[in-house]
């Protein structure tokens, strides 16, 4: 924030020498924001525009599509057209199943995990966030493919091991549990490393003054390490809902080898299926759309519901 | 609350400052060592697992694979395995391998110049409209990317860049939490004072750019070339959208083709698996030798 202020006064100082430079500074800035802006035109907002615009329009059968003159408005219809669609809400339902069950186990496990790498007792700290990082190395796509190995009987050493032991187990014929290891398994570890930098930059005087309270181990973790990474929490959470949404490579990995897994599973899919099986870009349009509007609300939701929360927190210690 | 209590609670610190020493109580504390370093070691090992499996399924060979109750393999085929990945539809593999080093190499160290350049135009300069247009960067981190890709493959259609290198090329170069980050990373790196100096030399201002603000902010250069690496590498949506010639596919749309084809033909399986493990390793390599970056990034990230 210094730099800025500093160059004003430099700028103010000589007078003879201002136009030049003030033409150099507005020049130079616009220059270098240049490709950033106009990749980031022609490669969100033009396509999100585009989205929006072509979810009002319906392809006429006749012709063979591209064409775009067969384009015909439609107003709302393929919105409508989505949600009447029973796969389509079905695939919201998933989600929400999905995300219901994810979202918690992940935050949950990665900050439990952090805390306790970051307590006192933990050895060997370099290693374990290293080994716990490390799925998130691992292409998604391959990832899913590993685990679908392993919930495969016959490859899977895993099964084999559960059968010997007498509980057989249908991995594939739970998908959604199936798909939420996968995604804990390339996630936590990531979301570990964040909590983990966040707890790191604790200052120790204020966990010391704690202890000297008398205040126990879980009790410093819980009301006092946690309250202070908030920020860390909304901006993992924020991810996460967003990234979750998403929810695409894993289930159709599994559409291979597990027939409960079909073809229009999540929102994402389907607007696949209805672009590229279909043929129908106005349908797929619209599931987009109405994907990422759920993204904005939900995300929203997120940054709001924390904001409350330590708006409410500062009320009471206030 | 803290600025209170510490004057009545002197009592409570030699109540429990000799629990540690007196010998007796050493043993919940070492149990609770054990029960902590466990913890994490149960983690690692379902961490690790599926890492360790794939090591070894690689060499296997079909028969092995298939029917393989065990995670070790009976022989080793892992020689075999590379052969036949290097034979299969003329080294069909290497040519992905080649097309994602190329896509995620060269798309990563654009794509962080070019977050490295906004995110320096942000930190150092001030003009109308600066704060909203940034604004604007941090809505674009909130679109879901994937709601893109079908939008984007329509209008490459258009322009005629569908299935082709630049299809896949070009939206890899955009990651607008890259600005973000560079903007994070320039505060913390790039002291007004050296910029100063620099223009008072006569640098202008896209040369103190180039030969002093972009050395300064080179660990957050390397961060989001790290993170934007992995990104392209991973990424499969897009290639799968905008892609049907096999001859361009990144290794992740390859290794999906042929997972595909491993219903009617099981022979691609030890394909499928020593390929997967082939594409992880220089993410690992990357990730094991930069720790100190994407440990930096993923707090810069964190700390608003």
């Amino acid at each position: 924030m210094t730099a800025p202020g500093k160059t004003e006064s430099v700028r103010g100082a000589g007078t003879g020498a201002r136009a030049p430079r003030r033409r150099g500074r507005l020049g130079a800035p616009a220059l270098l924001l240049l490709p950033f802006f106009l990749l980031f035109i022609a490669c969100t907002l033009v396509p999100l525009g585009n989205a929006v615009r072509l979810s009002l329009y319906r392809e006429s059968r006749s012709g063979l599509g591209f064409g775009g003159t067969e384009r015909v408005f439609n107003g709302f219809g393929n919105y409508t057209r989505a949600l009447e669609d029973d796969a389509f809400r079905d695939g919201f339902l998933t989600l929400a199943q999905y995300c219901v069950l994810y979202i918690p186990l992940m935050m949950g496990l990665s900050l439990a995990l952090a805390l306790l790498l970051d307590s006192t007792l933990a050895r060997a700290r370099r290693f374990f966030q290293l080994a716990l990082f490390l799925p998130h190395a691992v292409p998604g796509i391959i990832a899913a493919l590993l685990w679908m190995y392993l919930y495969t009987p016959g490859v899977s050493p895993v099964i084999d091991f559960l059968d010997s032991a007498g509980l057989p187990a249908n991995l594939l014929g739970n998908p959604v549990p199936a798909v939420v290891n996968i995604a804990l398994w390339e996630w936590t570890g990531y979301n570990l490393v964040i909590f983990y930098a966040a707890l790191q930059a604790i200052p120790r005087e204020v966990l010391e003054a704690a202890v000297v309270d008398g205040a126990g181990p879980l009790r410093v973790a819980l009301n006092i390490k946690v309250p202070l990474i908030r920020a860390s929490l909304t901006m993992v959470g924020l991810f996460t809902v967003i990234g979750s949404l998403q929810l695409f490579t894993e289930p159709m990995i599994l559409h291979g080898a597990a027939p409960e897994v079909v073809t229009t599973w999540t929102p994402n899919m389907y607007a696949y299926t209805a672009a590229f099986e279909r043929n129908d870009y106005g349908l797929a349009a619209a599931a987009s759309v109405l994907l990422a509007l759920a993204a904005a609300l939900l995300s929203f939701a997120v940054t709001r519901l924390s904001g409350s929360r330590s708006r409410k927190r500062e009320e009471a210690a206030g | 609350m803290s600025t209170v209590a510490p004057v009545d609670k002197p009592a409570a610190r030699p109540g429990r400052a000799p629990a540690p020493a007196a010998g007796k109580p050493r043993r919940p504390w070492s149990l609770s060592k054990t029960a902590v370093n466990g913890a994490l070691l149960l983690a690692t090992v379902y961490t690790l697992f599926p890492l360790l499996w794939l090591l070894t399924a690689a060499a296997k060979n079909t028969g092995d694979l298939l029917g393989g109750r065990t995670i070790s393999p009976s022989r080793w085929h892992l020689g075999e395995n590379l052969g036949n990945l290097l034979s299969q539809s003329d080294g069909i593999y290497f040519r992905w391998y080649a097309n994602s080093l190329l896509y995620a190499g060269v798309g990563a160290a654009l794509c962080a110049l070019i977050c490295v350049a906004a995110g320096y135009a942000f930190h150092v300069y001030d003009f109308p409209g600066k704060e909203s247009l940034f604004g604007l960067v941090l809505l674009g981190v909130l679109v879901p990317t994937t709601a893109l890709a079908l939008p984007m493959y329509l209008l490459a259609t258009k322009v005629g860049v569908v299935n082709t290198f630049w299809a896949v090329f070009l939206p890899s170069l955009v990651n607008p939490f890259g600005v973000y980050l560079a903007r994070v990373f320039c505060a913390g790196y790039v002291p007004g004072e050296v910029l100063e100096a620099a223009r008072m030399d006569g640098a202008g201002e896209l040369r103190t750019f180039w030969s002093i603000g972009l050395r300064m902010v080179m660990p957050g250069f390397v961060t989001i070339f790290l993170f934007q690496f992995t990104a392209i590498w991973n990424n499969f949506f897009l290639p799968l959208v905008m892609l049907s010639d096999t001859e361009l596919f990144p290794v992740s749309l390859g290794l999906f083709s042929w997972n595909t084809q491993t219903h009617a033909f099981p022979e691609y399986y030890p394909l499928v698996v020593t390929g997967s493990l082939l594409a992880v390793v220089p993410l690992v390599v990357a990730f094991v030798a930069l720790q100190r970056f994407w440990k930096a990034g993923l707090t810069a990230g964190s700390v608003k």
